[in-house]
């Protein structure tokens, strides 16, 4: 069990301007500034709970993670994981718990990933026989086989990334701190990781908090949802009740087989797209029967299909972003994100 | 009392060494280098035993130059240690955090992985400075049996000191995020004072009482003063204690200040 409350994490960031009269300025009076990265936040997770973290970059998600995981102090508030308070960094709690970042390895460069494996057997303290179940477990949903006696850096991102997992699971935690897993990986490999996060969450009943810039990640493995924006706690509860509370609208796509003009289509819903005959109409909830019922009716509309809006939508409207800004931010894939949190906090 | 913890990092240690052994060995360019670049003490050797070719400089034969630089090489290859800049990296870079997640003391992991380069370190040393030693330098080693018994417990404690002393200031880089330039003001103060770039005894008057009573000297001389001269037992004794409490004073700093400056960690980097 995960239990917040109130917590905090200050960063103090020393602020220059470029240019080399600013550097030769700040070598004598330096300006500090503090980043409030975590400001109040408050939450509880059960065991065996799926959690996703949402917010724009910045917004102190991978401060949380850090701070639950023991890496960094917080500034005030209370944090306590398995009854553990983390930045004591116990052995207990080190063993029932693991971060996966996609962006940092643990894995020795140089070496295979079996020399990774066995040093951590070594220091979780994991018993051979245990570690040799669990390994070839490991190796079998993971795919491993041909992966782990190669050195680590001639291996592919996505080879690496599910050697990395491998690594991070081999003590079996059971609270998984998983930090963009998927980044960087192809459409194939997100799938791969998805399924065995799911999987491993059920078969060893682990809690599971997942940050990703791959809202399709989010959707797929988290039914609940902590949505953080400039370090304080906006949303917090079941992802479906988010997309409901935020846009009740449903999307309705469908093809259409005869013409319709955009005034047809304007009756029954608003046009939000159209691509030759395909076309996506926003329709309030209530009026879905009737907007159906004409579609497949009079206007002999196939391939419909009615969902919710896309979590992406919901979340541009919530941090106020324009759509340009959006696809930009996606386009950076977080890396430059995450420098650019990373900036804010130096 | 051994604890539960402390029984599972001795479980640990076989392992964290043949790791460190494949490590050492799969980094083997990184670890020429380091090879070359502990090989000043040769370049002294040259320069010293030219100036006293023709006549002792102070005292100092050059058969004592050739004794002295040659244990000097070997001491400082079996001692000498970059854990400092490893960790001020590890720390600046936000690689440290994946080491926080393992439930071993990184003092104990970067130790034992340190302790596995040793016994390569001595593949390139040992020969060169047995060989030099043997053709010219022989007459000058210390012949007592108690020193020379003693002069292993020295090295080990040379280099506790030593590894102690560089964990300390590499973990500064939880305060300080740079620390490049105190461990370029650490490597000046070691060479000074430790005896490495000449004997002791040849610093002037201020320096050398600094030098005997600083850190530094039981990192390098003492190990090298066991080996090359003749020492009573009064003196002895003391040179064992003053390593025994410098090796206490510097690990113990060493571990007070891994344990504020881990307050200070920024785990920069997604």
């Amino acid at each position: 069990m995960i239990r917040v409350r109130d917590l905090v994490k200050h960063f103090k960031v020393h602020k220059r301007p470029p240019g080399f009269a600013a550097a030769m300025k700040s070598l004598v009076r330096r300006k500090y500034e503090t980043v409030r990265a975590v400001d109040g936040v408050t939450f509880t997770i059960e065991r065996g709970e799926r959690v996703g973290f949402l917010g724009p970059n910045g917004a102190g998600k991978t401060t949380t993670l850090k701070v639950l995981s023991g890496l960094l102090h917080p500034t005030s508030g209370e944090v306590e994981v398995e009854g553990f308070t983390p930045h004591q960094r116990e052995t207990k709690l080190l063993e029932t718990i693991t971060l996966v970042m996609g962006q940092k390895s643990q894995l020795i460069w140089d070496l295979p990933p079996s020399e990774t494996y066995a040093m951590n057997r070594a220091v979780f303290d994991v018993a051979h026989a245990e570690f040799e179940k669990t390994l070839a477990e490991l190796t079998e949903l993971l795919d491993l086989g041909p992966l782990i006696d190669k050195p680590t850096r001639q291996l592919s991102l996505g080879e690496r990334m599910k050697c990395e997992l491998a690594a991070a699971l081999l003590h079996r935690p059971t609270t998984l701190f998983l930090d963009e897993p998927t980044i960087g990986l192809d459409v194939a490999m997100q799938l791969a990781i998805r399924d065995f996060v799911r999987s491993y969450n059920q078969r060893h009943e682990a809690t599971v908090i997942l940050t990703s810039h791959y809202m399709d990640d989010v959707v797929a493995l988290c039914p609940r949802i902590i949505v953080i924006d400039q370090g304080k706690l906006i949303h917090d509860g079941d992802l479906r009740a988010l997309i409901k509370t935020m846009d009740p609208d449903k999307r309705v796509s469908f093809t259409l087989t005869n013409g319709a003009t955009d005034i047809d289509l304007g009756k029954l819903g608003t046009v939000l797209a159209r691509e030759g005959q395909r076309i996506t109409l926003r329709v309030p909830e209530r009026e879905i029967p009737s907007a159906v019922g004409h579609l497949l009716g009079r206007l002999h509309a196939a391939d419909l299909a009615i969902e919710d809006p896309p979590l992406e939508e919901i979340l541009r409207v919530m941090f106020g972003k324009s759509p340009r800004a959006e696809a930009s931010e996606r386009a950076g894939m977080g890396e430059e994100g995450e420098a650019s949190e990373r900036e804010a906090r130096r | 009392m051994i604890t539960s913890t402390m029984r599972r990092t001795l479980r640990a240690i076989p392992t964290l060494l043949r790791v460190g052994v494949a490590e050492t060995v799969a980094y083997r360019a990184e670890f020429l280098v380091w090879i070359l670049t502990t090989t000043l003490p040769l370049v002294m050797l040259a320069l010293w035993t030219s100036v006293a070719s023709e006549a002792p400089f102070r005292s100092y034969t050059s058969a004592d130059f050739v004794a002295y630089y040659l244990a000097g090489l070997i001491v400082r290859n079996l001692t000498g240690s970059w854990v400092a800049w490893q960790i001020s990296e590890e720390i600046r870079m936000g690689a440290m955090s994946m080491r926080l997640l393992r439930p071993i003391h990184p003092f104990v992991a970067f130790s034992v992985s340190h302790l596995a380069a040793v016994p390569f370190r001595t593949i390139v040393a040992l020969p060169i400075a047995v060989v030099l030693l043997l053709s010219s330098g022989a007459s000058a080693l210390a012949t007592e049996p108690l020193q020379l018994v003693l002069a292993v417990p020295s090295l080990a404690l040379a280099w506790l000191i030593t590894f102690s002393f560089l964990f300390g200031l590499g973990t500064l880089g939880f305060l300080f995020t740079k620390t490049m330039a105190m461990l370029n003001l650490y490597f000046g103060l070691f060479s000074l004072f430790s005896g490495y770039l000449m004997p002791i005894p040849l610093l002037p008057p201020i320096l050398r009482e600094i030098a005997e009573y600083s850190p530094f000297r039981f990192m390098f001389s003492v190990p090298v003063e066991l080996m090359t001269r003749k020492i009573d037992s009064a003196e002895l004794a003391w040179l064992m204690v003053g390593q025994v409490a410098w090796a206490i004073v510097t690990l113990a700093v060493a571990l007070w200040v891994w344990k504020r400056g881990l307050r200070r960690y920024e785990a920069v980097g997604g």
